[in-house]
């Protein structure tokens, strides 16, 4: 098709152009802006109608006018180019090469907006990933295929989370491939240091690849960073078997991406200021993991999002919840009690669990060592608050027992190094050893077989 | 006929439209987009696209099929699972591969299979529409009826039998006026058009769903409307799948309305492989799962929950009792809201559009029980559970306060609970039924004549527990008198032993009506036997260590064949224990 260029910019208004007299521009297409000082900048078409096209510019719109800049209209919408050569590489939150090195040639190139998954073809997420954290491997665990974000705020340590896990969910042990696609959203120099830093000390990087849309570039281009990501990561993942875990930080910087450009637009806003098709916006990117039949590859999203005000009914953490599997919420209390990862158990849930526990995944006794650990910490917590009231003397046996389950449980079980990497048999075994300080009769949620097959070893000593 | 004139997500509008009308079902562009017509002003039609609309050109044709949204409604229902605009997705994924392309259009139902038609009317005879002419084994549980077409009436002039696709005249029926008009197997119908009845019912039989705190405390009456809020990660989607498995009705349609892509997969792998317990037949022949998940196109979320409905209302004109689960209703509101932006309308509450109220009490007033048309009287209902979820668990939100103003039974799924692990988190001092009256006389007649008695006084050592909770938290235990530590006891007994169940359990997942009976019998008699007992002197200490409490907890893992006479030994050795107790006090 004949490509097309316009002089025609009528009216330019925050991030948006407005082209008029074109013909045949269709919805989403690319586009490259030419400034009058022969600076070219790329764009998509928000908004097409007879005459008129809204262009969403990627980049500042300073130094445009209304006389000389062109626009050319490329005909196709946003495409990306894939090979195995991304490997390795760091690009720029449109995909183009942040490292120097030449661009890529792909084999092929792919639209970036995915099509959804045929729910027929997904194949049901069942293997446990190891992720060497207790918190999350005994209570909240990961299985490929799934979408877990980590609810964090300002100020906690959620990107040592992360990297932590990436680190050691490479383990897979079966001679799988394994890769990590990385999406900087928005986030600082510094911050995107230390996940490169990180992931060069472990050798990682090689099997890596990185997407970095920085606090300083261009806020549009946030829109389009994890779509580039989940793009590459599809590429790897149903193409070349790979089992691909994408990191996502921070995604809160999106949804500010995404109100900004919406108010531009003058969209009528929902909640917060933040467009109505918030939830639609973020199912296309979160809903961009899963299993395919018959495919060897899968793709796991962590993301990573900031909940301002520490507020979990923010309407960022609050449609991601119901987008996503779960959700493993790093709290500030146990943050401050010097506890790391501080997870919180309680708020945490890890949807697709089941699925991935138990019998030949991973100890059938999983799943009640998991309930009775959590039923028993909730009890202490509120306890805590009883005893703070009432003193600690007031309390019955059994209640002190499970004052102290929970400060036993925060200091051994939910704390760890950040290089201590526990298989699943230390969690559980480590479960057992802090259950064995309750009466055995409180030992509600596991089965009796399960007592005495694997309880029993650590009861009776204390 | 028309032209693409603007396109700006998923709603475009077009030009030279002039005589389409509202709701007609459009093609867009050369790729021929499934749309529909939300608005008309002069000659410009605004059009929702039910998919993806990345690359539509302004210029583009604009084709009008003439027809409103509807469905095809036949034999080969059952068993499919199709998006929200009754696309078959296996068939889909036989053309398109893993994911869903666009423009694909599909027949809903299969056009070549041969169904076995049983005739049942002779010629000549008169009919009227919903009148049965003829029956199709449709799978091995469930018995399609043909019924004659809506507005169709006259007297059969042939009826035919034998193997036929759903495309085949098995009937023709002659009007008074000498129009002659063929019964096939398969129907249309427009979805936002409720399927008329002759009369609607009271609801005055449960659904019974095998989970104990719903069948005791909450009931829902076939033909009834329930709605469950809940925050993220409260169990909402494990307790709608609970119901799709247990409940009695006889057809299952399962509507994920902006579910997770995974989850749905969970429910798409896990039903084919579910038993039906009546019938030991698989679960799947008796239900319809229609899939929209989060990231496919927002429009045909908006369109799921009619299709599903409307395919609820064909089977429940046949006398079947039809559960339909929404999950979520929200997300379908959202939907609304979503297209409603898009085309600038002036937003309610929360951005909403002002009609939501109104749809919402459209859709739940499509429930009921109710007398089919057709001569013989059949007795159908369609039972709607909505899943709904508030921004914040904040149940104060617009879609929450108007879905519970319309329906009459609420499950309140606390997250706190489900973080204690307490499942299904359903918070039993929040929760209403306001079936519970015209229920009580089933109860009391099939059951047990104290069924609701026996209700009434577990909630109230619920509600007494609460309060003294506040006092606990004050004082702490040990300051309450003895008789009070007992309510303490026995309603942590009620909500640990009777009220958690567990879903993954292979036994605790169903209870049985009577099962549910005598374990709330037994943990009440352990109460007025601690009663009885603390009044005889004996130390509640003393009672807190009896070995039958042991035997409470684990009552829930009792099989089914059991039960009956396990339990009856309980008793007997709850008495027997107490009396020891009391003895060796004397």
């Amino acid at each position: 098709m004949a490509i097309k260029e316009y002089q025609t910019v009528n009216q330019v208004a925050g991030p948006l152009l407005f082209v008029e007299g074109v013909e045949g521009v269709g919805y989403n297409e690319m586009v490259i802006v030419t400034l009058p000082d022969g600076e070219k900048k790329k764009g998509q078409v928000l908004e097409t109608s007879k005459g008129i096209a809204v262009v969403q510019l990627f980049g500042t719109t300073a130094g445009l006018d209304t006389s000389k800049t062109r626009v050319r209209f490329l005909g196709e919408t946003l495409r990306m180019p894939v090979s195995d050569d991304m490997l390795g590489r760091v690009f720029n939150g449109l995909g183009e090469p942040r490292d120097k090195l030449p661009p890529i040639v792909g084999e092929d190139k792919v639209e970036i907006i995915g099509s959804p998954i045929n729910p027929c073809a997904r194949q049901q997420p069942r293997d446990f990933i190891q992720t060497g954290i207790s918190t999350i491997d005994g209570m909240n665990t990961l299985v490929r295929g799934q979408k877990l974000p980590i609810f964090s705020a300002a100020g906690l340590p959620h990107n040592d989370i992360a990297v932590q896990i990436a680190r050691q969910a490479k383990i897979t042990g079966k001679g799988e491939e394994f890769a990590v696609v990385f999406a900087a959203i928005g986030i600082t120099h510094e911050e995107a240091n230390f996940f490169m830093r990180n992931f060069e000390r472990t050798g990682a990087l090689e099997r890596a690849v990185l997407f970095l849309n920085l606090a300083d570039d261009p806020s549009v281009e946030r829109l389009i960073t994890p779509k580039m990501a989940l793009t590459a990561a599809e590429y790897f993942a149903y193409e070349k078997d790979m089992q691909v875990l994408v990191i996502l930080t921070d995604m809160t910087n999106y949804c500010e991406a995404l109100r900004e450009i919406s108010s531009a637009r003058e969209e009528v806003p929902g909640r917060r200021g933040y467009p109505g098709y918030m939830y639609t916006d973020l199912a296309s990117i979160y809903e961009r993991a899963g299993v395919i039949k018959g495919k060897k590859g899968t793709v796991t999203q962590l993301s990573i999002l900031s909940m301002p005000g520490d507020d979990i009914t923010h309407p960022i953490p609050d449609l991601t919840g119901y987008i996503t599997e779960g959700q493993i919420v790093v709290s500030r209390e146990l943050h401050r009690k010097g506890i790391y990862p501080p997870i919180d158990v309680l708020p945490s849930l890890s949807r697709l669990m089941n699925l991935g526990i138990g019998k030949q995944r991973t100890r059938e006794d999983h799943r009640g060592v998991a309930d009775q650990l959590y039923a028993s910490y909730a009890e202490g917590r509120d306890l805590r608050s009883l005893s703070a009231v009432v003193g600690e003397e007031a309390l019955m046996d059994v209640d002190k027992k499970y004052l102290k389950f929970a400060d036993i449980f925060e200091n051994e079980f939910v704390s760890q190094g950040k290089e201590e990497n526990r298989d699943i048999e230390t969690t559980l075994d480590l479960g057992w050893k802090l259950l064995s300080t309750l009466p055995e009769c409180e030992l509600k949620r596991i089965k009796l077989e399960y007592i005495q097959k694997y309880g029993k070893k650590f009861m009776g000593g204390s | 006929m028309g032209i693409l004139s603007k396109i700006a997500g998923p709603v475009v509008n077009a030009e030279q439209m002039r005589g389409a009308r509202m709701f007609d079902v459009v093609r867009v562009g050369d790729e021929r987009l499934i749309g529909e017509i939300i608005r008309l002003r002069g000659d410009t039609a605004t059009i929702q696209v039910y998919e993806d609309t990345s690359g539509l050109k302004p210029g583009e044709k604009v084709e009008t099929t003439g027809k409103p949204l509807s469905v095809e409604l036949g034999p080969g229902l059952l068993t499919s699972i199709f998006d929200g605009i009754q696309r078959p997705l296996e068939v889909i994924k036989a053309e398109s591969g893993d994911f869903i392309r666009r423009g694909i259009s599909t027949d809903a139902i299969d056009r070549k299979k041969k169904w076995e038609f049983v005739s049942k009317v002779k010629k000549g005879e008169s009919v009227k529409q919903g009148d049965v002419i003829g029956t199709i084994k449709e799978t091995e549980i469930i018995t399609h009826k043909i019924l004659v077409p809506y507005g169709v009436e006259g007297t059969i002039e042939s009826i035919k039998e034998g193997k036929f696709t759903v495309k085949d005249e098995v009937a023709t029926v002659k009007a008074s006026d000498g129009k002659k008009h063929e019964v096939t197997l398969l129907q249309n119908w427009h979805v936002r058009t409720p399927r008329p009845v002759v009369e609607k019912l009271q609801p005055d039989q449960p659904l019974v769903t095998g989970q104990r705190i719903l069948d005791f405390f909450f009931p829902v009456a076939k033909g009834g409307t329930a709605a469950i809020p809940g925050p993220f990660g409260s169990g909402k989607t494990v307790l709608a799948q609970q119901l799709s498995k247990w409940s009695d009705a006889q057809i299952v349609i399962y509507v994920g309305c902006g579910e997770r892509g995974n989850e749905m997969a969970e429910v798409l792998a896990e039903f084919p492989q579910l038993e039906d317990p009546k019938s030991k037949k698989p679960l799947m022949q008796r239900t319809i799962l229609v899939a929209n998940t989060s990231n496919m196109p927002v429009a045909a979320r908006e369109a799921s929950v009619y299709t599903g409905i409307t395919m609820a209302e064909y089977y429940r004109d046949m006398g079947y009792d039809v559960a339909l689960m929404a999950d979520s209703t929200s997300r379908w509101a959202e939907a609304m809201r979503e297209v409603s932006g898009r085309l600038e309308e002036m937003p309610g509450e929360e951005g909403y559009p002002a009609y939501l109220a109104r749809r919402l009490a459209e859709f739940y007033e499509r429930a009921g029980r109710a007398v089919c048309l057709g001569k013989d009287k059949r007795l159908g209902s369609i039972t709607i559970v909505g899943a709904v979820s508030p921004p914040g668990g904040d149940l104060s939100e617009p879609v929450s306060q108007n879905t519970l103003r319309v329906t009459k039974v609420f499950w309140a799924l606390d997250a706190s609970l489900a973080h204690r692990r307490h499942f299904p988190s359903i918070n039993w001092l929040r929760s209403y039924s306001l079936y519970l009256d015209s229920l009580e006389e089933w109860y009391g007649t099939k059951i047990a004549a104290d069924w609701s008695e026996l209700r009434k006084s577990a909630m109230k050592l619920l509600q007494k527990e609460s309060e003294l909770q506040e006092i606990v938290q004050l004082v702490g235990p040990d300051a309450l008198p003895e008789r009070e530590r007992a309510v303490l006891d026995v309603s942590r007994m009620i909500r640990e032993d009777f009220l958690q169940q567990s879903a993954y359990h292979e036994v605790d997942t169903y209870a049985s009506l009577r099962k549910q009976y005598l374990m709330l019998k037994i943990i009440l008699h352990f109460h007025d036997k601690t009663n009885s007992a603390l009044e005889g002197g004996v130390p509640l200490r003393k009672v807190l260590e009896l070995t039958v409490r042991e035997e409470i907890a684990r009552m829930k893992e009792i099989p089914e064949k059991e039960y009956e006479n396990k339990m009856s030994k309980m008793i007997t050795g709850i008495d027997g224990q107490f009396e020891k107790l009391i003895k060796e006090q004397v």
